[in-house]
């Protein structure tokens, strides 16, 4: 017994105490946001930073360089928070889904939202629309996909709900797949293929000021639903008769989840592309900071996922001379954390 | 005063009945015991007492008032449901399982208040494994685990305790002392039904039993009338024998 206990109490939030893992993530958040500023071809301290938004807020000329001011309001402040809210909002919607489903290996885009949203995107991009209709088309696809899978998963489910629904987004998304493949088959290959590939990997170089609240009120939307529902998670998390025997609603219950999960996600998806992986291991890290418990797991998965897609932005813009896709950088990022993940895993999961 | 009743009651899945023709009633500080072979229906049986099954004809009134009609959330102030013993799929603490009871007490919104950690606590402590409440459900023993949830049960602060075979997979101690918190919780006034392999256990710590065959009642009424060697060959379709202390009166059911 000692060497599986040994290390259900090696969990690090269990040694520092669940406050201080939660403590922990915000405070690697903060260095993140001042490194990101801090990086780049032109670097900004954060007390320029600090003089630009108190300069912005007051309505007076800012002390700083007009140079400064535009890397703070146009360029760079603008990416760093579309990193946060993405970065956020992907893995508070991976944790949810992981309780939602009972399965720790589950990401954001199971139900299909990224299959709809890459599909979307990619037939925006064959019929040569604009940068915002691409966008709107990527989430308007994002929501369709996981629509057609609560459809087919209610109308089919009889006795495991949960498990219909994940072989609906299973198929669903292989034929959307199959949609984006041909589409791409289809698309000149001199300007649309490499657009749509780019797009398909995921990036934040395009992020404007403009784009901005298109992203931020659904994922603030969709978060704060989630974040709101953080209490109720631990017992949605039992199987689907004990939940209901417990008194919870388990059907509005799981359409209001599954909703929010998908509205942050396709906006996600929409604002930046393809990026995998954070949904899926930013919950891990957060519960191996703080534990399996719901209710502290979905904030600090937030605060984590948010300093880990700045880091990961911030070097997909600085280790080489061209931008690095979001998506080749998280999934290498991603793969060897998640396996030294798996190798002492049985303490977060059976 | 009946906490739970089924008239007529007719159970099984859209489409398919599996039983029917099922009377029964439990009163406070009663146990009763569902016995019946493999594929009896005696797990689909306790889900429609739950609710957890709309009825395929027939009633379930609780306190008086028909199942169907109860919100979930007041259902599960009267009835609690004990589960087979199964795996979590994260490693939550016994305390966070038994707060997870406290679900029909919470908004929808809201932390768990004092009293309801209070609460959870107190469940923990009534079943003895208070001790336990910061151990991984994960990683403690099945008779344990079986315990948090019996104390997850309480803290929903039910009338009545519905379990599912509450010792299988237990070993032999585990199962007299899972067994033994059982009836204390008759003593405390609550109405328990459970479900169980062994005509023994019935006749140990029940006061009723309820015999299913094939989804039909084959017998219905206390233990010590129902419970004998040939309505167990008829049940099982297997040789019973019974034997009897001449000292003390119990009474034990051998197999073969």
């Amino acid at each position: 017994m000692s060497g599986p206990e040994a290390r259900a109490e090696s969990r690090l939030g269990a040694r520092i105490g669940a406050g201080a893992g939660t403590a922990l993530a915000l405070g690697l958040l903060l260095l993140a946001v001042a490194v990101a500023f801090g990086v780049g071809r032109f670097p900004v301290g954060l007390g320029e930073v600090a003089q630009v938004l108190l300069a912005k807020l007051t309505g007076r000329p800012a002390a700083v360089p007009p140079a400064v001011e535009a890397v703070v309001m146009q360029i760079r402040g603008p990416r760093i928070l579309a990193a946060i809210l993405i970065g956020a909002a992907l893995s508070v919607a991976g944790a949810a889904f992981q309780g939602l489903f009972r399965n720790p290996l589950v990401s954001p885009d199971i139900l299909g939202a990224s299959s709809g949203a890459a599909f979307g995107a990619v037939l925006g991009i064959w019929l040569s629309l604009g940068v915002l209709a691409i966008e709107a088309l990527a989430f308007a696809g994002g929501l369709a996909a996981v629509a057609a899978v609560y459809l087919v998963g209610a109308t089919l489910a009889r006795r495991d709900p949960v498990l219909v629904l994940v072989l609906a987004g299973v198929v669903i998304g292989s034929l959307l797949g199959a949609g984006v493949g041909l589409v791409k088959y289809l698309a000149d290959p001199y300007n649309q293929l490499p657009a749509m590939t780019f797009w398909l990997l995921g990036s934040l170089s395009a992020t404007h000021a403009l784009d901005l609240a298109a992203l931020a009120l659904p994922v603030v939307l969709g978060t704060a639903v989630l974040l709101l529902l953080r209490w109720r998670l631990d017992a949605l998390s039992l199987p689907e008769e004990e939940a209901r025997a417990l008194g919870l609603a388990t059907g509005p219950l799981r359409l209001a989840i599954v909703a929010a999960a998908t509205l942050v996600t396709a906006a996600s998806v929409a604002a930046a592309g393809i990026v995998g992986w954070v949904g899926l291991v930013v919950p891990h890290l957060a519960r191996f900071l703080v534990g399996p418990g719901f209710a502290r797991l979905i904030p600090t998965a937030a605060l984590l996922g948010a300093g880990y897609l700045l880091v990961i932005d911030t070097l997909a813009r600085t280790i080489a001379p061209v931008e690095v896709p979001l998506g080749i950088l998280t999934a290498v990022v991603g793969t060897p954390v998640f396996l030294w993940l798996l190798a002492g895993a049985e303490r977060d999961w059976q | 005063m009946t906490l739970l009743a089924a008239t007529d009651l007719a159970f099984g899945y859209p489409g398919r009945v599996i039983g029917r023709g099922i009377d029964l009633a439990v009163a406070p500080g009663e146990v009763l015991a569902l016995l019946g072979p493999n594929g009896g229906g005696k797990t689909t049986l306790l889900k429609t007492l739950l609710g957890l099954l709309p009825p395929r004809a027939g009633s379930v009134t609780v306190l008086g008032r028909p199942l169907a009609a109860l919100p979930a959330r007041e259902r599960a102030r009267a009835l609690a449901y004990v589960p087979q013993s199964a795996g979590s799929a994260f490693a939550f603490t016994a305390r966070a399982v038994v707060l997870m009871g406290r679900s029909a007490h919470a908004g929808l919104f809201s932390a768990p208040s004092r009293a309801d950690r209070a609460s959870a606590e107190a469940a923990l402590a009534r079943m003895g494994v208070l001790h336990l409440a910061d151990r991984a459900v994960t990683r403690i023993s099945g008779g344990e685990r079986q315990l948090v949830l019996i104390a997850r049960a309480l803290a929903q602060e039910p009338r009545l305790v519905i379990l599912d075979e509450p010792t299988a997979s237990l070993d032999f101690g585990n199962q007299g002392k899972v067994m033994r918190e059982i009836t204390r919780l008759r003593d405390d006034g609550l109405g328990v039904i459970f479900t169980t392999h062994d005509p023994n256990q019935a006749a140990r710590y029940a006061d009723r039993a309820l015999l299913l065959r094939a989804g039909g009642r084959l017998a219905e009424g206390p233990v010590a009338e129902v419970l004998a060697a040939e309505r167990l060959e008829g049940l099982y379709g297997a040789p019973v024998e019974e034997v009897r202390d001449a000292g003390t009166g119990a009474r034990a059911f051998l197999p073969g």
